[in-house]
């Protein structure tokens, strides 16, 4: 008799999802599918605001990258104004976009995904949590509290304050940054360092313990897609680049399937589905269509479409990671790695900013009216491409939004993935912690962002359910 | 000019017999809290957050609109209009889309200010969610229906301070809106000088200049009680 098996809601995450297991009468996993069941609207509520309003009011999207929103937005605000904000303007906004980076990947990391990786996917939940950490590595558990406060210090030295700075505004940024502030960020730099050194070093030492999870973690064949910096025709030395540039696609082999893509030009690459089983829509590269055109965003993905990171540290261990296997690196449990290395990336990216000459520079803001009535902004988030696009009136009010959030761009990889990780962990139809666990824990390797993929709110206690063909429950697990 | 003598609070007080209650006790060193009311400007009485309590009467009576008089013993902070006072602030944020964290005038808003204040902590009323427009036609201003309270100070400084009576009021209860000129667009109006006063007095964000950002929309007001003492005597 064919089952079912309701993991209901998946926990260390950033909003709302189920997933939901399809067993065939052997007990063999047939079917996965990860449902994201919350809904917010910002689409439709933004309509009639003035476009000034849109860095804020998408913000809100998310307490965790409101910092990620703030870029895409302005961006596309600064494109309504049709100005081009002044350069050390852009420099302030990439250093907070990348302390942005730097928070959230240690959040993913340390706050979510290190008690699986410390004690392993088997152990029991009750030690498997950052408590459990805390308990018996407290130095991991200071690292990463550490790391998160080194970026959210700058934002909020920045922005004024760490979660929802009204710093960022179309046209540049509200206040320059004065030489005190500097000096306080420069002082964090070299500890910052030594954290996110230590860590990988950690990371690289129990990468062996996770042999199964890698081959089976969302490991298959997909094209990636990042931002990559901006180079002409034919160089080869496209840099990590988390706040401009141009979109880059990938092939599963490392091939170049798309290059220097103007990110306004994105609805020419990317079209998006809807499926009724989710509110999250599956975005998919248009010319192989839906849902062939799968392709991976975010930490993983920026490290496979570059030709280089584009800062010393980072690039040692970005050859080292590369080593793993040939052509690009597959499997989504890597991007666990990735993030370490960004983090890297980030707080040297950071250093190397703050020493620019004009980084104190009081001309900060470009001031202008809407010149244009469509404007589109595309920024790096931690967990991938960030698409903000907007259409006003003549009144500067706005008219239609759409939003495509990095974890949407996943949306069809975390499918597959979890199928993928059932398929190989779930069997039969008693339900076990571990396997459950593994589930999870592929979706948490992409650290999504529900709340902010489908413009909610909410805390998670695990539900799940095994049920029968006639919706009768053969197996339930709470916590 | 006769003068009265009162007690306000307790406190012995003297007034010239024109004088509020609100002049007697501002210059007693004694605040009420205003939100309407705005030196330089008339008085409508429309907020009620100045109402006291005044002996003989079972009536709360605005301190703004109410005069002096001889042996009157006035209450301006007593439970009960702290209790009201809060109850107006509450359906004041209920009646339109009052969100301040995504507010050009956050953090500079007197409505804000006064909630703070009155230590109100969350609204026992049901929103109402209007659907009220935004009208972002004028070049510079704009005015967000969201925001308004119906204050009328826009429409008085407009009057009688520029003089243009671009502003209005049309409507009854909550359907009340301000409006320019005969209820078009502000960019079409015709007696608009875009002198900005109105933006300026406007408590909340429901009046800001175009093109600011969240919490950016700081108002001066100094030029108000420079431009009433040019004017004294005047008609």
């Amino acid at each position: 008799m064919p089952k079912q098996i309701l993991i209901d809601p998946v926990t260390r995450i950033e909003g709302h999802s189920k997933i939901t297991i399809q067993l065939d009468d052997a007990g063999e996993v047939q079917d996965a599918q990860f449902h994201v069941t919350q809904f917010r609207g910002f689409e439709k509520f933004c309509e009639g605001r003035p476009f000034s309003e849109m860095p804020a009011l998408t913000g809100r999207t998310c307490g965790i990258c409101p910092v990620s929103h703030l870029f895409a937005s302005s961006k596309a605000c600064d494109a309504l104004l049709a100005v081009t904000i002044p350069p050390t303007a852009a420099k302030l906004r990439r250093i907070m976009n990348l302390a942005q980076l730097v928070q959230s990947h240690a959040l993913s990391f340390f706050h979510h995904s290190s008690p699986d990786l410390l004690f392993g996917m088997d152990a029991q939940p009750e030690k498997r949590n950052i408590l459990g950490v805390i308990e018996l590595r407290p130095s991991l558990a200071r690292d990463g509290i550490a790391l998160r406060k080194f970026g959210q210090e700058i934002i909020a030295l920045l922005g004024g304050r760490r979660i929802h700075p009204a710093w960022v505004v179309p046209g540049g940024v509200s206040d320059p940054l004065e030489s005190k502030m500097r000096d306080e960020m420069l002082a964090a730099i070299p500890d910052a360092l030594a954290i996110a050194e230590r860590t990988l070093a950690w990371f690289k030492g129990i990468l062996e313990q996770f042999r199964d999870e890698i081959r089976t973690f969302g490991n298959f064949p997909s094209m990636f897609m990042a931002l990559v910096t901006d180079q002409a025709a034919g160089e080869k030395n496209a840099q990590l680049e988390h706040y401009d540039g141009k979109l880059r696609f990938v092939d599963a082999s490392g091939n170049i399937v798309a290059d220097g893509i103007q990110p306004e030009k994105y609805s020419d690459y990317i079209a998006e589905s809807v499926e009724s089983f989710t509110y999250l829509k599956s975005p998919y590269y248009k010319s192989l269509g839906y849902p062939d055109g799968i392709y991976r965003v975010g930490p993983l993905a920026r490290l496979n479409v570059i030709d280089r990171c584009g800062t010393p540290l980072a690039d040692r261990e970005w050859t080292e990671f590369l080593a793993l296997r040939r052509g690009v690196i597959l499997s989504s449990f890597h991007q666990h790695y990735a993030r370490l290395i960004e983090i890297l990336y980030g707080i040297e990216r950071i250093e190397q900013l703050l020493n620019e000459p004009d980084i104190l520079d009081k001309n900060v803001r470009a001031i202008a009216k809407p010149s244009r009535f469509e404007g589109i902004g595309v920024a790096e988030a931690p967990r991938g491409t960030l698409m903000h696009h907007y259409k006003i009136d003549e009144n500067g009010l706005i008219t239609w939004v759409n939003m495509i959030i990095a974890t949407g761009h996943n949306n069809l990889a975390m499918n597959q993935s979890v199928k993928q990780v059932a398929q190989h962990y779930v069997r039969g139809d008693k339900l076990q912690e571990g396997m459950l666990n593994r589930v999870e824990a592929v979706i948490r390797s992409y650290d999504p962002c529900l709340s902010c993929s489908t413009h909610a709110l909410g805390k998670m206690p695990l539900h799940l359910q095994l049920l029968g063909a006639g919706g009768n429950v053969l197996d339930e697990v709470k916590r | 000019m006769a003068v009265k003598t009162l007690t306000i609070d307790g406190k012995p007080v003297s007034a010239e017999e024109n004088e509020t209650i609100l002049q007697a006790a501002t210059d007693a060193g004694i605040k009420i809290p205003t939100l309407c009311h705005l030196d330089g400007l008339s008085e409508v009485g429309a907020c009620r957050l100045c109402i006291t309590e005044v002996s003989g009467s079972n009536k709360l009576l605005p301190a703004c609109v109410t005069k002096v008089a001889e042996g009157m013993e006035v209450k301006t902070n007593s439970e009960r209009l702290q209790k009201y006072r809060l109850m107006i602030l509450e359906l004041l944020f209920a009646e339109r889309n009052h969100v301040c964290a995504v507010c050009v005038a956050n953090n500079h808003c007197d409505l804000q200010n006064l909630a703070a204040e009155h230590g109100m902590t969350h609204v026992r009323f049901a929103y109402q969610y209007p659907n009220v427009p935004v009208d972002a036609s004028h070049d510079w201003f704009v005015m967000d229906h969201n925001r308004c309270i119906l204050c009328t100070r826009c429409v008085r400084v407009c009057d009688e301070i520029e003089g243009a009576h671009t502003w209005d009021v049309m409507g009854r209860g909550t359907n009340s809106r301000v409006i320019t000129d005969l209820n078009q667009p502000w960019g079409e109006s015709e007696t608009c000088t875009s002198c900005s006063k109105c933006v300026q007095v406007c408590p909340t964000g429901a009046l800001s200049s175009k093109g600011k950002s969240v919490a950016e929309m700081e108002k001066r007001r100094d030029f108000l009680p420079y431009l009433v003492q040019q004017r004294e005597g005047r008609p």
